[in-house]
């Protein structure tokens, strides 16, 4: 039972993360490989504002989401848009994306490594004990998950009951169908990277509350942001969601009862599985 | 025109004279220091090495520097920034050499640095004084490099440590037999598993629960439930500082309550106590120090006024004991040649902060190999060969 609770918040944080890239894979059909570092710049910037200003990450949540916003549109617009514009077709995207979002990766490493070197950091919120069924949880996870739950109904809200959230959806099953019934592509993909990166650093904020993080753990992050996506189809934010609880509940059931080394293994298989039987994820469309 | 180039060269020359003669009476020895400013061990190494020196060459300077033969000399410090990286660390250590020219060189910081950057001191021939590496090697290394010396112990005798404080608990009551024990699967955590288990079995203790994770493990909360769920009387965990912040916490959370808790490194931190407050009273860990040693507290106090940071409880007073060793054995030696420093840190004992220490064979063999929090102090309550440990007590339940 408290390894089911322990995964599923595990798995609500997990959610975050890979709700970020969905939204950017499966939308603006960027492949974004630096994803991970959007991460813990939040996790910094998180820790920064309330080491230095005592902002409490929650409040953070308001500050650090906008910021990535925009820094993610103007990515896209100024960075990305010119890829998308001479691709030739998906492929070449997938490939030049992933370049070039590497490039990005090493560049935000490198800044986060001048500016708070690279050694772990943490900082101590909401670290006392909670019950849930008689078991005891940090309180951190707990408001991470509530919070993470919030922010993925919102977006569900956005997706699925506005027009321009239809819009988007739109450009993630066909884009050259979505142009022909007149909804402006480009932006939409601008507007669902950027809404990507606010979504990973949300992630990151909520993360850093009781997590140890350091400037080179990007990758980390990114490799399971990956695997969750795929697992659960891309472009599908419900699949994400599925996806990333059933991450979290297979690593702690792994850490807890076979061992604690084992959880990038027991991912890994879990991925290896997927892929063989049912490689368009759990919501994905079977490829024509 | 010509008189005037003679008056320049009259006046330089009158310059040259006088300077030359004020450097020659102002004798100043070179030391070098090449440790993390930046990296993974940027944090330890600001707490437990840069203090120290930055204090030893206050301490000395303000006596009005080293005696060596008939002259004074003041101590002039030249420090890189290793980057926690072994490449740099040579690289440093061969422009102090090479470029700089230094005189000695203080002790790289950390076992792993240490290794890396062994060869190139001996072979320019530095006294190479380890006050912060723990390996069970020390044995080969000191063979291998006989300018080399070992002041901080084995793993071995760390882990030992650990079933000794144990032992004592046991007898007084306070626990049982049963042990939990988990190990961070890295160079020092397997070391101090490899003897900290048979030591442990041979003291008559059942380990009920073992697990070993990797390096840089973020959640250890399943660590800790399936410690929890295994029933134990103590927990044990060889630690590296980032797990042994995150297990304390997890252990604090889930209400995991036992007689003796154990983490590795990073308990003798001074942020450890400032982090977990009344919590940490009671917590184990590699290291200790004797607070009823006058030489601990003028130690401590002068360390707390000069660097404004409390000293760690562990590497930090040996630290400070390799700086004061170099500075007799110059006096002593009465010369600045490095095989004659060599050759007088293993004649005879010296008196530091931590007590008496003897390098006949390049090898401190008395350490603290156990500290527990007792009140704000974090006490030595076991070790080999070094007097003053205080009883352990039985950890209370969490807050």
């Amino acid at each position: 039972m408290e390894t089911l609770v322990t995964g599923i918040l595990l798995g609500g944080t997990y959610a975050l993360i890979a709700l970020g890239l969905t939204l950017q894979y499966g939308v603006a059909r960027i492949m974004n490989l630096a994803t991970g570092e959007t991460l813990v710049a939040a996790c910094f910037i998180a820790f920064w504002l309330f080491a230095s200003y005592q902002v409490s990450p929650l409040w953070g949540l308001f500050i650090i989401a906008p910021i990535a916003f925009v820094i993610n549109w103007a990515i896209y617009t100024y960075l990305l848009r010119p890829l998308v514009d001479r691709a030739r077709n998906a492929g070449m995207l997938e490939v030049d994306s992933i370049l070039a979002t590497f490039g990005l990766l090493f560049l935000f490493q490198g800044l986060m490594l001048r500016s708070f070197g690279g050694a772990y950091t943490s900082y101590t919120f909401l670290a006392e004990r909670f019950e849930i069924f008689g078991g005891f949880y940090g309180l951190n996870r707990v408001v991470a998950f509530v919070a993470a739950c919030l922010i993925a109904v919102a977006l569900y809200l956005f997706l699925y009951k506005t027009r321009y959230g239809t819009a988007v959806r739109a450009v993630a099953v066909n884009p050259n169908s979505a142009n022909l019934v007149g909804i402006d592509v480009a932006s939409a993909a601008a507007l669902a990277f950027a809404l990507g990166g606010a979504l990973t650093a949300c992630g990151g904020t909520l993360l850093s509350t009781y997590y140890t993080f350091n400037a080179s753990m990007g990758v980390v992050f990114t490799m399971k942001a990956l695997i969750i996506v795929i697992m659960g189809g891309v472009g599908d934010v419900r699949g994400a969601v599925l996806a990333a609880l059933i991450l979290g509940i297979a690593e702690t059931a792994v850490a807890r009862l076979i061992d604690p080394g084992l959880t990038l293994a027991a991912t890994y298989a879990l991925f290896t599985l997927v892929l063989l039987f049912r490689p368009q994820g759990i919501f994905g469309r079977q490829q024509t | 025109m010509f008189r005037r180039h003679m008056m320049t060269l009259a006046v330089s020359a009158v310059a040259l004279a006088v300077t030359t003669g004020f450097a020659a009476a102002q004798d100043t020895l070179k030391i070098g220091a090449s440790a993390p400013k930046t990296g993974p061990l940027a944090g330890g190494a600001a707490v437990t090495h840069w203090p120290n020196v930055k204090l030893w060459i206050q301490d000395v300077n303000n006596r009005g520097g080293l005696k060596v033969g008939n002259k004074q000399m003041k101590l002039e410090l030249v420090e890189y920034d290793d980057k926690t990286s072994g490449e740099e660390a040579v690289k440093n250590i061969q422009r102090l050499a090479t470029v700089d020219k230094v005189d000695f060189i203080v002790t790289p910081y950390s076992t792993g640095l240490n290794v890396a950057t062994a060869p190139l001191i001996a072979r320019y021939g530095y006294p190479h004084i380890t006050t912060s590496a723990a390996t069970d090697n020390v044995a080969e290394f000191a063979k291998r490099w006989p300018n080399s010396f070992w002041l901080l112990g084995t793993s071995k005798q760390l882990a030992e440590g650990v079933a000794d404080a144990l032992v004592k608990l046991r007898n007084s009551g306070a626990i049982g037999k049963r042990v939990a024990l988990v190990n961070v699967a890295d160079a020092f955590g397997l070391e101090l598993l490899n003897a900290g288990k048979p030591a442990l079995q041979k003291a008559g203790f059942d380990i009920v629960y073992e697990a070993s994770y990797p390096l840089g493990t973020q959640d250890v909360a399943p660590i800790i439930s399936a410690a929890k769920a295994a029933n134990p009387d103590a927990f044990v965990a060889f630690s590296y500082p980032p797990d042994t912040f995150a297990l304390t916490e997890q252990a604090q959370i889930q209400k995991f309550d036992v007689g003796a808790f154990y983490v590795g490194v990073g308990t003798a931190f001074p942020g450890y106590a400032g982090r977990f407050k009344d919590n940490a009273n009671g917590v184990m860990g590699v290291g200790g120090i004797n607070p009823d040693s006058k030489a601990i507290q003028e130690y401590r106090k002068k360390h707390k006024e000069v660097t404004g940071a409390d000293p760690d409880s562990w590497a930090s007073a040996v630290t400070y004991a390799g700086l004061q060793i170099l500075e007799q054995a110059i006096e002593r030696a009465g010369t600045t040649d490095k095989a004659a420093v060599i050759a007088e840190i293993k004649k005879k004992p010296f008196t530091t902060v931590v007590g008496e220490i003897s390098l006949a064979d390049n090898i401190n063999h008395n350490v603290w190999s156990v500290g527990q929090w007792q009140n704000g102090s974090f006490n030595g309550v076991a070790s080999k060969g070094v007097d003053g440990a205080k009883a352990p007590v039985k950890k209370e339940a969490w807050k």
